[in-house]
């Protein structure tokens, strides 16, 4: 399975990852329809920043994933391709996979039809390369075997 | 409005960043990436604003913008016209105001005649064949450093001990950009490509990182008259030492780099105090005559046991001719010829636009000079300052220089967009800073990666024409001004180039 790896002596803190991932979960996948026109998606990925330091964190898709292991209705699960989503149908918005993720990269999403349900990485399943590997301008993301 | 401008200290801005605003998705990327505080973003009004005085039109934001929303435009001049004092009035206000002299970087940016650009080359047709680099062998390997006179043979091998020789698998060389005026991982990428493109970085008078120096065998060190990191295990990590005497962006005057960029790491490979002003002394004051340039040459290879060769570089000036000459006899290896248009991280102004010489001309006369006075094989010649294409590298080697040095060029290999800011350490593109968080935007994976390109495209346009004009190796170039013609320039340009004019 590939994961995207960080580098964080490459990070430029850019924030072009975020707006990737924004334009690849928008509905017409058009950057400027996606930030003006339509209902923005939250981005799965964030840019920390500690000067000199920042990095890009998003979903790890743990072997031993304490969310799944926190979600009480099976909602958060590992998908045919062995990484860590969350199905909206049956996710409540209990946020028990907020609390247990140790990297803190599920969110609440914004959006008025799943207003309150997880959100997170999916390693975006309509593309071969995460949307934020391929918009990092300096190689900070990178999509690896592991 | 973040900032008020002053009339106290004001001079025009000279660049506009024009923002569409129907693009601009407000994704702040151009703020987080200006490093000259030009663009800042309001919460209040969501609306990213630009300080125009600061913009220097590096173009990081323009190139990092994912919907292409910003154009950055040069203002046009609005006092009223006056030929003669336009391009003056500015700099001479900032003089007045600030009290002290510009100080800028990069190579001398002014009009002045570029004479590559009046050479043409030959090529062969009917009476001779051309040769496809692509289907036939093709010599680009280059030696750098004194050739014998005459060579004698016993039980076929050579008896004849040679000096020992810089090898060069393409005769394309880092030039002298120290670490200091350069980030660490710029500095790396130029070690790893010349690594692997078998050719040298030159480290320049700031001494070399000790983790740079598992780049041994690809090094060539620099003294220069600071004298910055110099120690023998500095002066053993390079295959040749070059003795800086001048360079051609600012001759006749030291190094400089400013305080700030002289870090902790810089000053440990300096070995000078943290935040202190870099300022190499004019001369080197060991050396005020040929005489004592020996010494010091003698003093360099009793160092290192007569096992590396030495380059003496100096600036394109009045006499260099004379002084190339001079240089040979004091017993240099290979020297270095630093035309004006050459770079430079921080130098005076007026040094920069007006001191020199273009290094056409200077590389013509020395050849000429050193051949007529039967000494050109005691010393390989480089050029360098204002190297811009592989056609550049090509005519230079047919006016007789051995191998070039390519500084700004490499630099605009990995990102520069000349926006001549080096000496402020505030590089946007990551290239000549210090600060740990603008130079991670070089990667040295990427830039080391470019770099290599660089040189194997440069390599494959010089075969390509080497094989149209019907040679096979590059020696056979060098100094064959006979495939060279000038085209507008002047009788005496023509025999001061030592070429034919177009049609002759």
């Amino acid at each position: 399975m590939k994961i995207v790896k960080i580098n964080e002596d490459n990070c430029i803190y850019c924030h072009l990852c975020e707006v990737a991932c924004i334009v690849e979960h928008s509905q017409s996948k058009d950057i400027i329809k996606a930030f003006k026109k339509e209902e923005r998606p939250i981005a799965r990925c964030s840019v920390e920043f500690n000067y000199p330091l920042s990095l890009s964190i998003m979903c790890r898709h743990c072997d031993d994933a304490p969310c799944m292991e926190a979600c009480q209705n099976g909602a958060m699960h590992r998908d045919e391709r062995g990484y860590v989503t969350v199905d909206s149908n049956k996710c409540v918005g209990c946020w028990m996979c907020v609390m247990a993720c140790p990297y803190g990269v599920i969110k609440r999403d914004t959006r008025r039809e799943v207003w309150g349900l997880s959100t997170k990485c999916d390693a975006c399943p309509d593309r071969k390369i995460p949307a934020c590997v391929e918009a990092c301008p300096n190689n900070a993301l990178t999509f690896e075997e592991i | 409005m973040k900032w008020m401008k002053n009339l106290k200290t004001y001079t025009p801005p000279a660049f506009t960043v024009i923002r569409d605003n129907d693009r601009c998705i407000r994704c702040k990327a151009c703020v987080e990436q200006c490093s000259f505080d030009a663009t800042f973003y309001d919460e209040e009004e969501d609306k990213v604003w630009n300080w125009d005085s600061n913009c220097v039109s590096c173009n990081r934001c323009a190139a990092i913008c994912p919907t292409e929303a910003i154009t950055i435009e040069k203002r046009d001049y609005s006092y009223r016209r006056n030929y003669s004092w336009e391009s003056h009035i500015d700099g001479l206000k900032k003089r007045a105001i600030f009290g002290g002299t510009p100080v800028v970087s990069m190579g001398n940016d002014k009009p002045y005649k570029i004479y590559w650009d009046h050479m043409l080359l030959n090529a062969s047709q009917v009476t001779n064949p051309s040769i496809d680099p692509l289907r036939e062998p093709m010599e680009l390997k280059t030696f750098l450093g004194k050739k014998p006179h005459s060579i004698s043979v016993e039980n076929v091998s050579l008896k004849t001990k040679l000096s020992p020789q810089l090898e060069l698998d393409v005769p394309i060389m880092f030039a002298a950009m120290s670490y200091g005026a350069l980030s660490y991982n710029v500095v790396e990428a130029l070690g790893r490509a010349a690594k692997e493109m078998g050719t040298f970085y030159n480290s320049g008078e700031g001494g070399l990182n000790k983790d740079h120096y598992k780049f041994k065998g690809n090094i060539i060190v620099q003294v220069a008259s600071g004298r910055f990191g110099v120690h023998k295990p500095y002066l053993d990590v390079g295959s040749a030492i070059e003795i800086k005497i001048g360079q051609g962006a600012k001759p006749g005057i030291g190094g400089h780099l400013p305080g700030e960029k002289v870090t902790e790491t810089i000053s440990e490979t300096r070995m000078m105090p943290q935040g202190s002003d870099a300022i190499s002394p004019a001369p080197h004051h060991d050396v005020y005559s040929i005489e004592d340039l020996r010494q010091l040459i003698y003093a360099l290879k009793e160092a290192t046991e007569y096992t590396k060769p030495i380059i003496v570089k100096i600036a394109a000036v009045h006499n260099v001719a004379a002084i190339a000459s001079g240089i040979t006899r004091a017993g240099a290896d290979i020297i270095c010829i630093d035309g004006f248009k050459g770079g430079t991280g921080a130098s005076p102004q007026v040094i920069r636009d007006n001191v020199g010489l273009p290094i056409e001309l200077a590389l013509a006369v020395v050849d000429e000079r050193l051949r007529s006075e039967g000494i050109r094989q005691d010393i390989s010649i480089i050029a360098s300052g204002g190297i811009r294409n592989s056609m550049d590298v090509v005519k230079a080697i047919a006016l007789g220089a051995d191998a070039v040095y390519i500084g700004t060029a490499a630099l605009l290999a990995i990102g520069c967009t000349m926006c001549q800011q080096c000496h402020t350490g505030r590089c946007a593109w990551g290239i000549t800073t210090q600060d740990p968080h603008l130079s991670k935007r070089v990667n040295p994976d990427i830039a080391s990666e470019r770099l290599i390109n660089l040189l194997k495209v440069w390599s494959l346009e010089i075969k390509e024409t080497m094989g149209a004009m019907g040679i096979n190796s590059i020696e056979s170039l060098r100094g064959n001004r006979l495939n060279l013609r000038g085209i507008d320039l002047s009788d005496r340009e023509l025999e001061i180039l030592g070429i034919l004019p177009a049609g002759e």
